[in-house]
């Protein structure tokens, strides 16, 4: 009997949010706006200036300075040579140098690498030790990709679970409810998958459907990635369910819902890199759900990083998960 | 008094008392099972917070509520059906969608066919739920409190917004649903409802219930009169004082044991009776005695 009920719960929810075209329609557009916005900006070129990652800066040799000196190139210093590589492969940099030994990286496939080579051995041609990787080149579309995949699951997460609850609470249903054989758990439990179910089909729907058009990097597994968008929407939704607990005015909710989601959405690494941010930010960010799905999809999706590669992301999404349903339960009142 | 074994539901020293506000203040009910019973009262008199604590959405602070002689519990919620002043109804779901999804959360049902021909539904069906007019929503909601085909069945308000001929219909209904032997807790504003449809009937204000009985013992445990109305524009300056009289929405009435005598006085003073309305007493005015207030005020 409790299945029956949740599943009448569930298949009604799931009626009501399919049939209500607009909402539907602008959770589908808008992540695709957002990516065909970015690919159109930065699909010019932009980026004129030529960007050198420097090993060794302080120590460079007296050739390697006059290369240094050089305007119009944006050197910049460097402490690993891993993750500097790493740029170099996916054409985030244009070139690595080391100032002190001589040696320089460059990816055979960027059209910008060879071109600061040029300009390298036309300044100082002798003594440098040229070394070649190569990778497919990571756009910021590539990079920012995961992270409006995720962002668009949170506004999804939160909104659409926390808002409606309170619009239920507000006009009466829940009231209804109460008055019926439906606990807390069947009520709360259909909910969540109702809005899971949307969630993981509108992302992979808008995945595939801008993939077609942008033809972003996706290097990790499929299933990885669904998983940890499911675990993603699971925290978030429940952070919803906690926000919408008690709530009975649309109003109030709909700020406290702002509240959360504009900070998560500036400070979770959507956008930006967190990589030398200010570390008050950065453990502010480490709070937020978004800052690990995102993380965790990035990783997957660019990297082609296994579960176990984000396992941390994954402990903190789990974890957060357990908290905010608990408390998202037991906070929740019918009127 | 009921019998122990006849009483379905047993309120005892039912007392809810919020902040600012002593909504419930200690009343008994005893009801018996099979009867139409009216909880009637002003805005703010407490009858609507006395029918929610009844159905299990508010928790009184403090008194018993027996159903079945058992405080109320999951063999309350399954065989009550509920019928709320307002409830929305999910948008973008059909009226056969809704009701589908509440016989679901029972394990016994009503026969849905009989359930949706019986409230005149069969022509809204794949109607969208905002989609409906007042009357079919009503209709609606109606059914949805009988798809578990309950014992015991809580009406708020049924008809407030209603036109008239759809407020007859729904009284018809109503009706139908008594003769089956079901139990009904009706809340109203209107008199004529309570006592058309009612057996026994309770008055409730600031909190308490000032009278308690079937509707023709109370009118003639409180009324052995009967009232004359006739429009204020034909009256004339005529001195009424001789009479128990008074104003009401543009008519005199007067009140008396003795309608002849009444008569023969007008017509001595060349008032003109052929607007002359006789009317019982009614609820309402019951409710004016008791009270020295309109009921609809």
């Amino acid at each position: 009997m409790l299945l029956n009920r949740f599943l009448a719960l569930l298949s009604t929810r799931n009626k009501e949010f399919l049939r209500d075209r607009s909402s539907l329609g602008w959770n589908i557009l808008m992540p695709v706006l957002i990516v065909a916005g970015f690919a159109f900006a930065f699909s010019g070129d932009l980026g004129n200036q030529f960007k050198v990652g420097v090993l060794n800066q302080h120590t460079a040799t007296a050739e390697s300075q006059r290369f240094l000196e050089l305007r119009h190139i944006d050197f910049y210093p460097v402490d690993t040579i891993t993750s500097a590589l790493s740029k170099v492969q996916r054409h985030q940099v244009d070139m690595l140098f080391d100032a002190e030994k001589q040696q320089y990286w460059i990816n055979t496939e960027s059209p910008a690498g060879y071109m600061v080579e040029k300009v390298l051995l036309g300044v100082a041609s002798q003594g440098f030790e040229k070394q070649s990787v190569s990778g497919k080149q990571i756009r910021y579309i590539d990079w920012v990709i995961p992270g409006i995949l995720s962002m668009n699951m949170m506004f999804s997460a939160l909104f659409g679970v926390g808002f409606v609850i309170v619009r239920y609470r507000k006009n009466g249903m829940l009231k209804r409810l109460k008055a019926t054989p439906i606990t807390a758990f069947e009520y709360l439990s259909a909910q969540i998958v109702s809005r899971m179910m949307l969630i993981m089909v509108v992302t992979a729907f808008v995945f595939y459907g801008t993939n077609f058009f942008v033809d972003f990097v996706m290097n990790g597994s499929h299933l990885s990635l669904f998983l940890i968008f499911a675990l993603g929407a699971l925290s978030m939704i429940s952070l919803g369910l906690v926000i919408a607990a008690r709530m009975t005015s649309e109003e109030t909710a709909g700020g406290l819902l702002n509240l959360f989601s504009w900070p998560m959405m500036f400070f979770s690494g959507v956008w930006f890199s967190l990589e030398g941010a200010a570390p008050a930010m950065q453990a502010i960010a480490e709070v937020f759900p978004l800052t690990h799905v995102t993380a965790a999809a990035r990783a997957i999706m660019i990297d082609g990083a296994s579960l176990l590669e984000v396992g941390y992301h994954i402990l903190v999404l789990l974890a957060q998960s357990i908290v905010f349903l608990a408390l998202g339960s037991w906070y929740f009142k019918w009127d | 008094m009921n019998s122990l074994s006849d009483t379905l539901l047993e309120i005892n020293n039912l007392v809810k008392h919020y902040p600012s506000v002593k909504a419930v203040n200690g009343i008994d009910i005893s009801l018996n099972a099979g009867i139409c019973f009216g909880l009637l009262g002003p805005n703010g008199a407490g009858k609507t917070t006395t029918v929610e604590i009844l159905e299990g959405i508010l928790s009184p602070t403090s008194g018993d509520i027996l159903y079945k002689g058992q405080p109320l519990g999951d063999q309350f919620r399954k065989e009550a059906g509920i019928m709320f002043q307002s409830t929305a109804l999910q948008d973008y779901i059909t009226v056969a969608e809704t009701l589908k999804m509440f016989a679901r959360f029972y394990t016994r049902n009503a026969d849905l066919d009989e359930l949706i021909q019986r409230c005149n539904l069969t022509d809204y069906l794949h109607q969208d739920n905002r989609e409906l007019s007042g009357g079919q929503r009503q209709r609606l909601l109606l059914a949805i409190a009988l798809v578990n085909d309950p014992d015991i069945i809580f009406l708020d308000e049924p008809t407030t917004g209603l036109d008239p001929q759809a407020r007859r219909n729904f009284w018809e209904l109503i009706n139908d649903i008594k003769a089956e032997g079901k139990t009904i807790i009706l809340t109203t504003h209107y008199m004529d409802e309570a006592y058309t449809l009612c057996d026994e009937i309770a008055i409730m204000d600031h909190g308490k219930i000032i009278a308690e009985g079937t509707p023709k013992d109370l009118l003639a445990k409180h009324f052995n009169d009967v009232v004359l109305q006739l429009p204020e524009s034909v009256m004339n300056g005529f001195d009424l004082s001789a009479f128990t009289a008074h104003s009401r929405h543009g008519h005199v009435e007067i009140t008396t044991c003795d309608v002849d005598e009444v008569i023969s006085v007008l017509i001595k003073n060349n008032i003109s009776l052929a607007q002359l309305q006789i009317r019982s007493r009614t609820l309402d005015d019951l409710f004016l005695e008791l009270t020295g207030k309109e009921l609809r005020a």
